[in-house]
């Protein structure tokens, strides 16, 4: 397909602008650009035919079944997107928080916040949230800087490691080692979870934090995370929730009520906020009593009646320029208004029904990772079909010849050939069924015609492209 | 109570019996029974009309549909209608990170395209596929040129949003960066820039890049995109690291956010740069195609090494800047600042009741000191319908007096008159 | 240069002498396993570098992976043709991908890697 530039007509143009009605001001020579921004030069018509096809050459969770593991890719409720376009919404401006003077025009928004925040909390069992940091891995960031806080305020100067499981996303240990921490990765024990042993050996005085997901990547729940817990607080580490999993445990157990002190939420997977293409997400803290002190400010606090802002004593401070990703935490404040308290705990219970479904349907034709019972995902491995020539990459691309978005492949790194699918709770057992149907042939074909999936895809916009021309011959801008 | 759920209490015993258990509860026996939670204070659900009410409810006690002078950093332009006709459409909103370029081709070469039109914007050679905001990218652009140089000193240039130097020192709290205010690069990794500067003043870096380079240091330049339409671009000045807030490019002032953090560099230093790339490439047809590369810079690969932690982009926010960008065009973007410069200046004339605090030129925003408090003035304000601006005391950036005053393109000569007007009335009596 | 003539790394590293300087690469079991690489970053000329100390790095589309040195040294040549093509790592590995050389070797600290014969050793105790 052309790029828009070549679409370009010297001359040409969209938008006007109204004429002019004040005498046309110019700045000196020398502070001007020489020659205007080479930006394309194309008819209103032009740009909408161009990104209408570009959208064509994609798929959403609207068009299909989206399984990508440890991803969340729920349907995306439409009153979000219509509430979150509410002129009273959309249009305000941030520097309407920066100064008292301004403090009446956005009581509602600090209402919003003030409640979301709340809930937030409670749905974690944490003590307070705060929904500036931007996406899931500035969520991360901001909770090893709480950390870092606490232990700097306490003396706690010789805790300078992080503890990482192998499992981990790797936004872990990088957002750790951007807090100014060390990190040490502790391995998952061949059943797919951590075992008290092993953490152990790694444990010491010089331990500040450890990061654990729950259920962890490999869609398995931690059961010894209690003990893990007390073991941390012992030496005074902190424990980390890494929220990309929530989905699986809303309503069933609270991260808080585990031993878990500080965490982030992924409002774009668990409260069901679009993902755009890989953002923007949304990524709150959540904090228990010891980081309390620590949170980022200026928070939104309320006395008879009227909301205003403070910063708490010890804050880190801000994280983010105001408060994160608005908007999208006004989609997932109307997310969760919505399902309430009893729609709520159902999410989590499809959503782990659904993947036990799948994980039911397919364990006779791909190997289970593990044989521990998975919660809101299930892992596979392609193992034995790579030996025969048919990798997990060849099956995901055979799923997006027949429709279907593909799981995740390769991820996570402690599971060869690995293929996990993550259903949610908003797919129909209809769907789940012809997924299943589609996976099964699929496994049928890599026995009979394996050239079928290592050729695929056939049906898509582009075949298999090549990796290694792109990142030699870098072509990353058309200028 | 609604339910986005679509299965059926039949349907779920039948999915029990596949899997063999009894209860959906027994799923959940991974969970030890002593944290299984028994209750929770979260309010009941609503119907989707309720949720509307409600939601519109909230919105109503704020207060939008003020003239707006506000800036600093963010300012109200006007989006074309064709902006959310396009961002709005489903397959760009609902689909994730391009990992099966195949069914991916719309993210990726809006991708590549958005990082074209940066590239062309700011003269530079490089850019990703965007980060956070304006503030994050200012941090990872120092953590970059700290990376390259060596050096862990990072200069600060007065020039800078006040906002984002607080951000800076939050992020890199544990780094042992060495914080600087002034403009001498010696010993330093680089000095970070904004042009235009947070009250407006319009500058050129150039001599100061050169500086930089002499002294083996980065030029670091914070822009305002709309500002480039006239002004000198970061690549003219010899910028070695340009970032900016894309929030004037197509996206709503939305209370913070989602906004747009812009990165581009020379070619020297893109395998420093963090953040996800677009780059082009072709299929076993020879077809153009596009899939995210250099991706050994980043967390899911080089974890503890990483350039940075970020994961994702502002990817929908990179989409519609790159169709704002198309719409205006090359004419389209010259006027647009043509005339947030030209409204500006003939609101500056009119406020001879005031001291314009700039010392050099301004683009669309300046700083003035007032006969009186700005907090009186604004509120004030307010009741005539007009947010006047930024009291700079309150950002720590000026006196009590003091104002930082915007203005865009959606401005009318009658609004000016009548602003400045109003604003004589508070402020003189 | 002949595999069966060097000293090998735990970290998949070779490394054997040329005209009383020592060549670095990385083994056949290392450029296999990441795949086709397409970056190499080279240390700069007259470091000195300490055993085991991140020397380079080579990227392949997926993976990414330190080179360290075998060795304490100083580096005195390194191998620029890499820079333009990286894929020599993945043709060549003892010969034509070799990373760099270093002079000031105590060739004592060589006794502490393996031969060929025990680094296949090693490998063959890595696959179980």
């Amino acid at each position: 397909m052309q790029l828009i530039f070549e679409k370009s007509r010297a001359g040409r143009r969209a938008i006007n602008f109204d004429a002019l009605d004040v005498p046309e001001a110019k700045l000196a020579p020398e502070l001007c650009r020489a020659n205007a921004a080479a930006l394309p030069e194309v008819g209103e018509l032009d740009v909408v035919r161009h990104f209408t096809h570009l959208s064509q050459r994609n798929v959403g969770i609207d068009d299909t079944f989206y399984p990508l593991g440890s991803c969340t890719m729920k349907y995306n409720p439409k009153i979000a997107e219509v509430v979150a376009a509410m002129p009273g919404m959309a249009k305000l401006h941030p520097h309407q928080s920066s100064s008292a003077a301004y403090a009446g025009t956005v009581q509602g928004a600090y209402a919003l916040i003030h409640e979301l925040e709340a809930m937030l909390a409670e749905i974690a069992g944490m003590k307070a949230a705060s929904i500036q940091p931007i996406a899931g891995a500035h969520g991360e960031l901001t909770g090893a800087l709480l950390m870092a806080a606490y232990h700097r305020d306490k003396g706690n100067t010789h805790k300078d490691t992080v503890i990482v499981p192998d499992s981990a996303h790797g936004t872990n240990p990088a957002s750790a080692v951007m807090a100014g921490f060390k990190v040490v990765e502790v391995p998952s024990d061949s059943d797919g979870t951590l075992h008290v042993d092993k953490f152990q050996a790694v444990m010491n005085d010089r331990v500040a934090g450890v990061m654990l997901t729950c259920p962890n990547t490999h869609g398995l729940f931690e059961s010894n995370v209690a003990r893990i817990a007390e073991l941390a607080h012992e030496v005074d580490a902190l424990l980390y929730y890494d929220g990309a999993n929530l989905n699986a445990i809303v309503g069933q157990c609270r991260p808080g009520d585990l031993g878990f002190d500080v965490m982030h939420y992924n409002l774009h997977k668990t409260f069901a906020t679009p993902h755009g293409m890989g953002g923007p997400g949304c990524g709150p803290v959540g904090v228990g009593e010891r980081l309390l002190p620590y949170l980022p400010g200026p928070r939104v606090v309320h006395h008879d009646g009227i909301y205003s802002l403070e910063t708490p004593e010890k804050s880190i401070g801000r994280i983010a320029a105001f408060f994160g990703n608005f908007l999208i935490a006004v989609r997932a404040y109307a997310y969760m208004r919505f399902y309430g308290d009893e729609g709520l705990r159902d999410v989590s219970r499809v959503a782990v029904l659904n993947a036990n479904y799948i994980h039911a349907r397919l364990k006779h034709a791909f190997k289970p990772a593990f044989g521990k019972p998975f919660m809101h995902e299930c892992v596979f491995t392609a193992q034995p079909q790579a030996e025969k020539g048919v990798r997990a990459m060849d099956f995901a691309k055979a799923l997006l010849d027949r429709g279907y978005h593909a799981p995740t492949v390769y991820f996570p790194l402690t599971v060869k050939e690995c293929l996990m699918i993550e259903p949610t709770e908003t797919e129909s057992k209809e769907t789940l069924d012809a997924f299943c149907d589609t996976m099964l042939e699929l496994a049928r074909l890599a026995e009979e015609c394996p050239e079928i999936l290592q050729q695929a895809p056939i049906t898509t916009p582009v075949g298999r492209l090549d990796e290694v021309k792109a990142a030699k011959d870098l072509n990353c801008a058309c200028l | 109570m609604g339910s986005w759920i679509p299965t059926t209490e039949s349907e779920r015993k039948e999915m029990l019996a596949v899997i063999g258990a009894a209860s959906i509860d027994e799923l959940f026996s991974s969970i030890p029974e002593p944290y299984r939670m028994r209750g929770w204070e979260i309010p009941a659900g609503l119907s989707e009309m309720s949720v509307r009410n409600l939601m519109a409810g909230l919105a109503g006690r704020n207060t939008a549909d003020a003239i707006s002078f506000l800036g600093g950093g963010y300012y109200d332009h006007y989006i074309p209608a064709g902006v959310d006709a396009l961002s709005g459409r489903s397959e760009f909103y609902t689909a994730y990170t391009p990992y099966q370029p195949e069914t991916s081709q719309g993210t990726l070469q809006s991708i590549y395209e958005y990082q074209s039109l940066i590239c062309r914007l700011t003269n530079m050679e490089f850019a990703n596929a965007s980060l956070y905001d304006g503030g994050t990218a200012l941090f990872e652009a120092a953590t970059m040129a700290v990376r390259i140089a060596k050096r862990n000193r990072v200069v600060i240039h007065p020039s800078v949003n006040p906002t984002y130097v607080q951000m800076l020192k939050t992020h890199a709290a544990n780094l042992e960066f060495d914080f600087v205010t002034g403009d001498d690069p010696s010993g330093a990794a680089c000095v970070l820039v904004q042009n235009p500067a947070f009250d407006g003043t319009v500058r050129d870096f150039t001599a100061l890049g050169d500086r930089c380079h002499a002294a083996k240091a980065l030029l670091v330049v914070s822009f305002y995109p709309v500002s480039l339409g006239m002004i000198k671009s970061p690549g003219e000045m010899g910028a070695d690291i340009a970032v900016g807030e894309g929030q004037c490019l197509g996206m709503n002032l939305g209370f913070g956010g989602p906004y747009l953090g812009i990165m581009a560099t020379r070619a020297e230093h893109v395998r420093k740069m963090p953040g996800r790339i677009a780059g082009q490439t072709e299929d076993h047809d020879g077809r153009r195609g596009f899939v995210l590369t250099l991706q050994a810079r980043e967390q899911h690969i080089r974890r503890t090494k990483a350039m940075s932690n970020i994961c994702s982009n502002q990817a929908l926010c990179a989409l519609r800047a790159a169709i704002y960008l198309c719409l205006l065009g090359k004419e389209g973007l010259r006027d647009l600042a043509v005339a947030c410069h030209s409204k500006a200046e003939y609101l500056k004339a009119k406020l001879d009741f005031a001291q314009i605090l700039n010392e050099g030129p301004t683009f669309n925003e300046f700083a003035v000191r007032l006969p009186m408090d700005a907090h009186l003035v604004t509120s004030k304000l307010l009741d005539r319908g007009f947010l006047a601006g930024l009291p700079l005391h309150d950002v720590g950036a000026g006196e009590t007096n003091d104002l930082l005053i915007a203005v865009t393109e959606q401005r009318t000569r009658a609004e000016l008159d009548a602003f400045a007007g109003a604003l004589k009335d508070a402020a003189c009596n | 240069m002949d595999p069966e003539k060097l000293w090998y790394t735990e970290d998949h590293e070779w490394i054997g002498e040329v005209n009383s300087v020592y060549a670095v690469g990385i083994t056949q079991h290392a450029q296999e396993a990441l795949g086709d690489i397409t970056f190499v970053e080279l240390p700069e000329l007259e470091r000195e570098v300490a055993a085991q100390e991140e020397t380079a790095v080579v990227e392949s589309v997926k993976a990414a992976s330190d080179v360290y040195a075998p060795v304490s040294g100083r580096v005195v040549q390194v191998n620029s043709e890499l820079e333009t093509r990286p894929e020599l790592v993945n043709q060549d590995p003892y010969g034509k991908g070799w990373f760099y050389k270093l002079a000031d070797v105590i060739t004592d600290d060589l006794n502490e890697l393996m031969s060929a014969d025990e680094y296949r050793a090693y490998l063959a105790k890595l696959e179980e």
